[in-house]
């Protein structure tokens, strides 16, 4: 749906605005990826507790927005934040936001525990066992996340409503059809057209970097 | 393995994601992801969007109680799931259904088998075996219908689909797939009635949100 996101990852990650012989280090990197390495690599239960009140209630809004119960809702964030904690090895700041891996868990767990059976996952990766961290790899990542989230802040208050719903909101495209009354073919082409101004805020951003 | 040609379309790719996805696809895109570093990729970047949009929705306070739960529990000693692996043609996710073991065929007639591994009224999920050089039987499926490559190649009116390859189709879509010659033809297709994308027709062979 989003090339501007896709490009996020695919897109050669541009060493920009660094001063030759800067060391990039930890320190560099949003609080919340350092929360996170520290859960990951010193099991250091204070980081996740910063974890834990950052995302517990931002991940239950989520769930109620989409439908669940206080209660289910809740069972979920604890299963989901627990796995944060468990599963904190396979967490790759080379690959992935912190916000963007909880949430992937947490649909995981949501959808395990309304169905009752397992949600079909992937594979996971072979091969790459904990790679040397590459600081600057890690902080450019990010500031491709913050232009992403500047542009989401540009997106008009009806694209920004259709973006949320496809990403956050429990709706299909079929019942936002119902919903609405919009045939299917116009919501297709309002949420194109988001992306499209999203992408264009990514390129404008880009080229004001140059 | 062969070059990926045929991917999973976008906006399936983020409705997997956001969890909005039915069962039988989500099986499919979860197969195909294993095999396809470009899919899995863009996955991630669904994933991000999704995060960051969480990160910025509403907040809702969480009891006490669950907190502490929480806490209490991270001296356990984890429950280690390896997660889905891989059986031989089968990527890990249908290796998984399949509890790895080997699919129970039934024969359809004229060499060709099926083994059903979900089917309710709105979705149905199967394995096909269809020997090499014979076209691949009519399964009368409703509604729009995801078929992916495991093992052999496929040729139908739309291109050529081999290992990996996902081919999207709607009922309205006119289209004779026929095995390629040399190795036999095992694929999975995934169904769901309530999914239609009449309007779009071929064009699903591109990514629908392509921009």
């Amino acid at each position: 749906m989003l090339n501007a996101a896709t490009e996020m990852q695919e897109r050669p990650l541009p060493p920009e605005k660094v001063s030759v012989g800067r060391t990039f280090g930890r320190s560099e990197m949003s609080e919340q990826t350092q929360w996170m390495l520290s859960v990951r690599d010193a099991r250091d239960k204070s980081a996740f507790a910063k974890l834990f009140d950052h995302f517990a209630p931002r991940l239950k809004g989520m769930l109620m927005r989409g439908g669940l119960q206080a209660g289910l809702a809740e069972e979920v964030v604890q299963d989901t934040m627990l796995s944060v904690w468990h599963k904190a090895h396979l967490f790759d700041p080379h690959r992935a936001q912190v916000s963007g891996w909880i949430y992937q868990i947490a649909r995981n767990r949501q959808i395990d525990v309304l169905r009752k059976e397992r949600r079909p996952v992937p594979e996971e990766l072979k091969g790459d066992d904990v790679q040397e961290e590459d600081a600057l790899h890690i902080v450019a990542l990010e500031q491709e996340a913050s232009r992403l989230r500047r542009a989401l802040a540009t997106l008009s208050a009806e694209q920004r409503v259709l973006v949320e719903q496809a990403y956050l909101g429990d709706l299909s495209h079929s019942e936002l059809h119902a919903r609405t009354g919009l045939p299917l073919g116009t919501i297709k082409s309002r949420i194109r057209l988001g992306l499209k101004r999203l992408r264009r805020e990514l390129e404008d951003e880009q080229n004001g970097h140059e | 393995m062969s070059k990926i040609n045929h991917h999973i379309p976008d906006e399936l790719l983020a409705a997997y994601a956001a969890g909005n996805l039915p069962h039988a696809f989500s099986l499919v895109v979860a197969a195909h992801v294993s095999v396809c570093p470009e899919c899995r990729s863009r996955l991630h970047s669904h994933e991000a969007l999704g995060g960051l949009l969480m990160d910025e929705g509403s907040s809702r306070s969480v009891s006490n109680a669950m907190r502490q739960r929480v806490f209490a529990c991270l001296d356990d000693a984890p429950v280690v799931d390896p997660g889905p692996r891989r059986m031989g043609v089968y990527p890990g996710p249908i290796a998984e259904v399949l509890h790895y073991e080997e699919p129970r065929w039934r024969w359809l007639g004229g060499g060709v088998r099926q083994a059903v591994l979900q089917r309710s009224d709105q979705e149905s999920v199967r394995l096909l075996y269809i020997p090499a050089g014979q076209a691949m039987p009519d399964h009368g499926h409703h509604g729009l219908e995801m078929t992916m490559v495991l093992q052999g190649a496929f040729s139908d009116e739309f291109g050529h689909f081999g290992v990996g390859d996902v081919e999207m189709a709607d009922p309205s879509l006119e289209h004779t797939p026929i095995a390629a010659k040399g190795e036999d033809c095992i694929c999975i297709a995934a169904a769901d009635a309530r999914l239609r994308f009449n309007a779009l027709g071929p064009r699903l062979l591109q990514p629908v949100f392509g921009i």
